[in-house]
C-alpha cells in the first residue's frame, strides 16, 4: 500500500456504498441524539423558560416574574463576591500556576534521573478528587490539628484559623486550586515542548542566543497554542468549580468563599428556588458563550 | 498492516513521547551547578505535593492526642485499629461498590453510544451531519451547572431520582461531546482501503464497525473509558443533588457525610480519607502511562 493512499481522506471513495446507510442512522445515532438533547440541551432551554419565573418545582411554573430574578440576583452581594472569586481565581491560574506548570515542565523535560517520578508526583494531586483533595487540605488548615497548628506552634504564636477567616479564607482556597491542578497544566507544557523541533533551539544556539533568549523567543513564541489551551482550561475549571470549595468552606465564612457553582448549590438548589437557581444558570450560561466567542476571535485567528 | 495501523493511530491518538526530540535542552550540557538548582527546585515542589498526603496517611495512625502534639512524623503509637475498623465496616465497602457500579456503568454506555454516533460521523455521509456533529460539540463549552436545576426535575419526573441511572445517564450524556470528537478523529485515521475492501467481501457498515473498527480501536477506547471512569469515579455535584438515600452514595458523598459525623475525631476521618484515595493512588501508579496519556489526550486534543 502506498504511503500517499493511506493518508488520503478516506471519506472520498464512499459513492458505491451508499446502500445499507440507513440501518447505521437508525441504529447508531438515535441513542447519542435522545440522551444528549433530554440530559443536556432541553434542561439548557429549560433553564431560560424556569429563570422567568418563581416557582418551587411543583406544579408546573406559572407565576411569571419577567427579569426579577436576575435583577435580584445582582442584588444579592454574595453573588457578586462570587463572580469576583471567579475572577480572582482565572487571575491566579494565569499568573502563578501557569508560570509555575510552564517552569516544572521544562525542568522535567531534561533528561535527568528521575524526571519520570517527578512528572508522576506532580500529576498525582490532579488525579485525585477535589473533594478528598479538599477534606485533605481542611485539615491541613486545622488551627487545633492541622500542620498549620503545628507550624503556629513550633513558633509559638497563636495558631490561625485560616479558614474561618474572612480576609484569608480565599487565599487558602487558591493555594489548594494551585496544588491540585499545577500537574495537569505541567502535562499540557511537556507535550508542547516534546512538539518544538529541536532544530529550532539548535539553530538559535548556533547563533549565539543564551539559554534564556532561547526560552524567551524560540520556545515561549512556539509554545503558545499549548498556552491558550492552558488558559482555557482554567477558565472553565473556574467556572465549575463546586467539589473542592465544599469540603474546605461550603461558600463561608459569611460567603468569602463562593463560586458561581456554589452559590447556585446553597441559594438555589438546598432552597429548591427553581427559578431563581435557573436564572443563576443563565448567567453561566452567558459568561460561558461570550467566553467562547471572544475567545476565538481574540486567539484563534492565527490557528 | 494491522500491527503498522495500530501503532500509529496509537501515536496520534495520545501525546506520546518522541525520541527523536523529547528533551528541549541535551543532557550533557547541564552543569553541576544547574543540576543542583534542578534537583532542589524539583524536592521542594514534589514535597509540597506530598507532605499533605503522607501527613494524611500517618495521621490516619495517631491517637487524637498525638495528632495533636506532632502532627508531622510517625506515630508515637501505631493505632492499626483505626484502619481495620473502617476496613471491616459494610458503610465502606457499599460506597466503593456504589461508585464502581455508577462509573462502569457510565464507562459501558458512553463507549457504546459515544463510539456508534462518532462511527456514522466519520464514515455516513449524510445531509446535516455538519450540523449534527456541531450539535453535539456544544456539549464541550458547558459545564453541567449551567442546567443543572431544569435537570433534577426531568430526573425527578422520569422517575429516576434516587436511582443509580439517574445519575448515570446526565454523566454519559455530558460526556458525549468529547467522546464524540475523539473517537471520531480516530476513525478517520483508518484507512480507507480497509473499507473498501469490506465493502467488496461484502461487508455492510455494522460489520464493518464490529469486524473492523471495534478491534483495530482498543487504544482510543482505552482513552476515553479512562476520561470518563475518572470523571465519574471523582463526581460530586450530580450525585449530591440526584441521590438522597446514604446506601446509595458514591463515596465523595459519603466520606463528606462521614466527616460530618465524626467532625472533630481528625485521626479517623484521615484514616478515612486515605483508605477512599487508596485506589485510586494504586491504580494511578498501575497504569500511569494509560492515565497520564488517557487524561491530557482528551485536553490536548479536544
Amino acid at each position: 500500500m502506498s504511503q500517499a493512499a493511506s493518508l488520503a481522506p478516506p471519506l472520498r471513495s464512499r459513492r458505491m456504498h451508499m446502500q445499507g446507510t440507513l440501518p447505521v442512522l437508525v441504529l447508531f445515532l438515535p441513542p447519542a441524539l435522545v440522551l444528549f438533547t433530554l440530559f443536556v440541551i432541553l434542561p439548557m432551554g429549560e433553564a431560560a423558560w424556569y429563570s422567568l419565573y418563581d416557582w418551587n418545582g411543583y406544579g408546573l411554573p406559572d407565576k411569571f416574574i419577567g427579569l426579577k430574578n436576575f435583577e435580584t440576583l445582582w442584588r444579592t452581594s454574595a453573588f457578586r463576591t462570587a463572580l469576583g472569586n471567579n475572577f480572582l481565581i482565572i487571575l491566579v491560574s494565569i499568573l502563578i500556576q501557569l508560570p509555575l506548570a510552564l517552569w516544572l515542565a521544562t525542568m522535567v523535560s531534561n533528561r535527568i534521573p528521575g524526571a519520570v517520578v517527578f512528572r508522576l508526583i506532580f500529576f498525582m494531586p490532579y488525579v485525585l478528587a477535589d473533594v478528598a483533595a479538599g477534606l485533605i487540605w481542611r485539615f491541613v488548615y486545622d488551627g487545633d490539628y492541622g500542620l498549620f497548628a503545628a507550624i503556629a506552634s513550633f513558633f509559638n504564636v497563636a495558631s490561625p484559623y485560616v479558614l474561618a477567616d474572612r480576609s484569608l479564607a480565599i487565599y487558602a482556597v487558591l493555594a489548594v486550586i494551585v496544588w491540585k491542578y499545577f500537574g495537569f497544566h505541567m502535562m499540557l507544557f511537556i507535550a508542547g515542548l516534546q512538539n518544538i523541533d529541536k532544530s529550532y533551539i539548535e539553530a538559535a544556539e548556533i547563533d549565539g542566543a543564551s539559554r534564556w533568549q532561547r526560552f524567551r523567543y524560540v520556545t515561549l513564541p512556539l509554545l503558545a497554542p499549548t498556552i491558550r489551551l492552558s488558559v482555557f482550561f482554567s477558565v472553565v475549571g473556574s467556572l465549575q468549580l463546586f467539589d473542592m470549595i465544599m469540603p474546605l468552606t461550603g461558600g463561608g465564612p459569611s460567603n468569602s468563599t463562593q463560586t458561581m457553582v456554589t452559590f447556585l448549590y446553597s441559594y438555589g438548589i438546598t432552597r429548591m428556588k427553581v427559578g431563581f437557581g435557573s436564572a443563576i444558570g443563565v448567567v453561566l450560561f452567558v459568561i460561558c458563550v461570550t467566553l467562547a466567542f471572544g475567545y476565538r476571535r481574540i486567539f484563534m485567528r492565527h490557528d | 498492516m494491522t500491527e503498522a495501523l495500530t501503532d500509529r493511530s496509537l501515536a496520534s491518538s495520545v501525546p506520546a513521547p518522541r525520541p527523536h526530540h523529547a528533551s528541549v535542552f541535551e543532557e550533557n550540557r547541564i552543569g553541576f551547578v544547574t543540576r543542583l538548582y534542578l534537583y532542589a527546585s524539583l524536592f521542594i515542589v514534589a514535597a509540597v505535593v506530598l507532605l499533605p498526603l503522607l501527613t494524611t496517611a500517618l495521621g490516619g495512625f495517631k491517637t487524637l492526642g498525638d495528632l495533636r502534639v506532632h502532627p508531622f512524623g510517625l506515630p508515637t503509637e501505631w493505632q492499626w485499629a483505626n484502619y481495620t475498623d473502617i476496613l471491616t465496616s459494610t458503610r465502606y465497602w457499599q460506597m466503593l461498590g456504589n461508585s464502581f457500579l455508577i462509573a462502569t456503568l457510565t464507562v459501558a454506555l458512553t463507549l457504546v453510544v459515544a463510539a456508534m454516533a462518532a462511527f456514522t460521523f466519520a464514515h455516513v455521509k449524510f445531509f446535516g451531519s455538519g450540523f449534527l456533529l456541531n450539535y453535539f460539540l456544544i456539549g464541550l463549552m458547558f459545564p453541567v451547572a449551567t442546567a443543572i436545576l431544569p435537570l433534577f426535575i426531568r430526573i425527578r419526573d422520569l422517575g429516576l431520582l434516587d436511582t443509580y441511572w439517574g445519575v448515570v445517564l446526565p454523566q454519559v450524556a455530558f460526556g458525549l461531546g468529547m467522546s464524540i470528537l475523539l473517537f471520531r478523529r480516530f476513525f478517520q485515521n483508518v484507512p480507507a482501503e480497509l473499507f473498501d475492501a469490506a465493502f467488496v467481501d461484502g461487508c455492510g457498515y455494522l460489520g464493518y464497525f464490529w469486524h473492523i473498527t471495534l478491534p483495530l480501536s482498543r487504544p482510543i477506547l482505552a482513552t476515553v473509558g479512562i476520561i470518563a471512569f475518572v470523571a465519574s469515579w471523582n463526581s460530586y455535584l450530580l450525585p449530591l443533588i440526584l441521590l438522597n438515600t446514604e446506601g446509595k452514595y458514591p463515596w465523595p458523598l459519603g466520606i463528606m457525610v462521614y466527616q460530618g459525623e465524626y467532625s472533630k475525631d481528625w485521626q479517623l476521618i484521615l484514616a478515612f480519607i486515605t483508605l477512599t484515595i487508596l485506589p485510586t493512588i494504586i491504580v494511578f501508579f498501575a497504569a500511569q502511562k494509560h492515565i497520564v496519556a488517557g487524561l491530557t489526550a482528551g485536553a490536548v486534543k479536544g
